[in-house]
């Protein structure tokens, strides 16, 4: 009935509409008690009405779906906000986070090991930020803390699971084809 | 001296300021003129003394890292193979692997930069700290106490107990069999008994001790397990789940 099929995709569009965080279609389906293959189709063709003349977009990231804004309305919603923006991520935050995502479980001497430097006042912004989480001891002398990326990691970042980072050894085959010296890298 | 523009940007590391060494002098980093090298990065250690900056320990290090790396290449090849090092190791070797294994992670890094600004042009529903909101199940999860975490949490609940002003003879009024059934009779009413919260019955600081022992025994025999909210965080006591399901990421 296609009365029906609207009403199921209002439902699924208002959840996404109040969730401040990526629902999964799992979760999803707890709430709306579907075939998750139908969900999908919803969803689906949410994302299309949306591109039509909408100001929402319905990405996919940390495992989920979530609702938000189109880009191009960024400068006014900047000015909704006066600027009241969580402040961006430092130079050694983002390679912090990089080691651990790729490294995780790892340890705070791993991660200075890798970097060369105390990680400690780095490791703490990240907690405190959530992108990171404690995830256990290593069996080793000491036992040091273990630390692993979060979902809110996923979300921040725009990536739907960890496999979408490029995989190390591609990197270096990206600077070997790249590796032109007039490219002066700043930052 | 022209090159001084260059020298004002601030380094993270000495890996940071190798790499951008071999940058600035193309040279192959698979190939470092460990000399001229060595030459460059003392002159901005010095420049940064100059500067007073603070330098950190790690840039010294480094400087010495370098130094041997240099004397070892200009000893004749064969005096090198009298010591115990594999001949014809590269002494630089160990230094390009963390190099690269470095710059990797700064592409990486890189990366990250550019989706968090392409992040910055869209907003989603924001809900004030407070109010509802969904939570990620992860973040829930504490991980297991060690007995350190333990003994440091006991050792401020003792502080807490003022000490008995008179010497009294105690009779044995507590035992540890007792406080053990008393734990886990608790424990299956309760399913988790927040550490903090079992010291607020306790009267004295001899019934803390056989508390304390209780718990130790307890954990010994796995009847129970501990796990900590966070670093230093509230030590929760709980029976062992029938598996322990450890998710490492």
């Amino acid at each position: 009935m296609q009365g029906d099929k609207q009403k199921l995709k209002n439902i699924i569009e208002a959840l996404l509409f109040v969730s401040d965080k990526p629902l999964s279609l799992e979760h999803i389906r707890e709430v709306v008690e579907v075939e998750k293959s139908e969900i999908k189709s919803l969803i689906e063709e949410l994302r299309q009405e949306y591109l039509s003349n909408h100001c929402f977009r319905l990405r996919e990231v940390a495992g989920g779906y979530q609702m938000v804004t189109d880009p191009e309305y960024a400068q006014w919603l900047r000015k909704l906000f006066r600027g009241g923006r969580k402040e961006k991520l430092s130079r050694p935050a983002l390679e912090t986070l990089a080691i651990i995502a790729y490294k995780q479980p790892v340890t705070k001497p791993e991660i200075e090991h890798i970097r060369g430097v105390d990680a400690d006042g780095v490791v703490r912004t990240l907690l405190e930020r959530g992108l990171i989480r404690i995830a256990g001891r290593k069996n080793v002398l000491g036992r040091p803390i273990l630390y692993a990326t979060t979902k809110k990691f996923l979300e921040y970042f725009g990536l739907n699971s960890l496999n979408d980072l490029p995989p190390l050894d591609e990197l270096v085959k990206m600077e070997e084809t790249d590796g032109n010296p007039q490219d002066t890298g700043e930052n | 001296m022209n090159d001084y523009q260059v020298k004002l940007r601030s380094f993270e590391g000495p890996l940071d300021l190798l790499l951008y060494l071999i940058k600035k002098n193309e040279i192959d980093i698979y190939d470092i003129p460990i000399a001229e090298i060595a030459r460059q990065y003392l002159e901005y250690l010095e420049l940064m003394r100059e500067l007073n900056l603070d330098i950190a320990g790690e840039f010294l290090v480094m400087a010495a890292t370098l130094l041997y790396i240099k004397s070892k290449m200009i000893l004749p090849q064969e005096e090198i193979n009298l010591e115990e090092e594999i001949p014809g190791e590269d002494p630089r070797g160990e230094l390009v692997q963390r190099l690269l294994e470095y710059k990797k992670f700064k592409e990486v890094a890189q990366l990250l930069k550019e989706r968090e600004e392409e992040g910055s042009v869209v907003f989603k529903r924001f809900i004030p700290e407070g109010e509802r909101s969904l939570e990620f199940e992860e973040e829930i999860q504490g991980f297991e106490a060690s007995i350190f975490d333990l003994i440091s949490a006991f050792t401020k609940v003792m502080k807490s107990i003022p000490k008995e002003e008179f010497k009294v003879v105690l009779e044995e009024e507590y035992s540890v069999e007792e406080k053990i059934d008393f734990i886990l009779s608790l424990l299956d009413r309760k399913g988790v008994i927040y550490f903090s919260s079992i010291w607020k019955r306790i009267k004295n600081r001899m019934e803390a001790v056989v508390f304390f022992l209780a718990l130790l025994e307890l954990i010994r025999l796995k009847k129970i397990i501990i796990r900590q909210i966070g670093l230093f965080g509230e030590i929760k006591i709980f029976r062992p789940l029938p598996v322990a399901v450890h998710a490492g990421r």
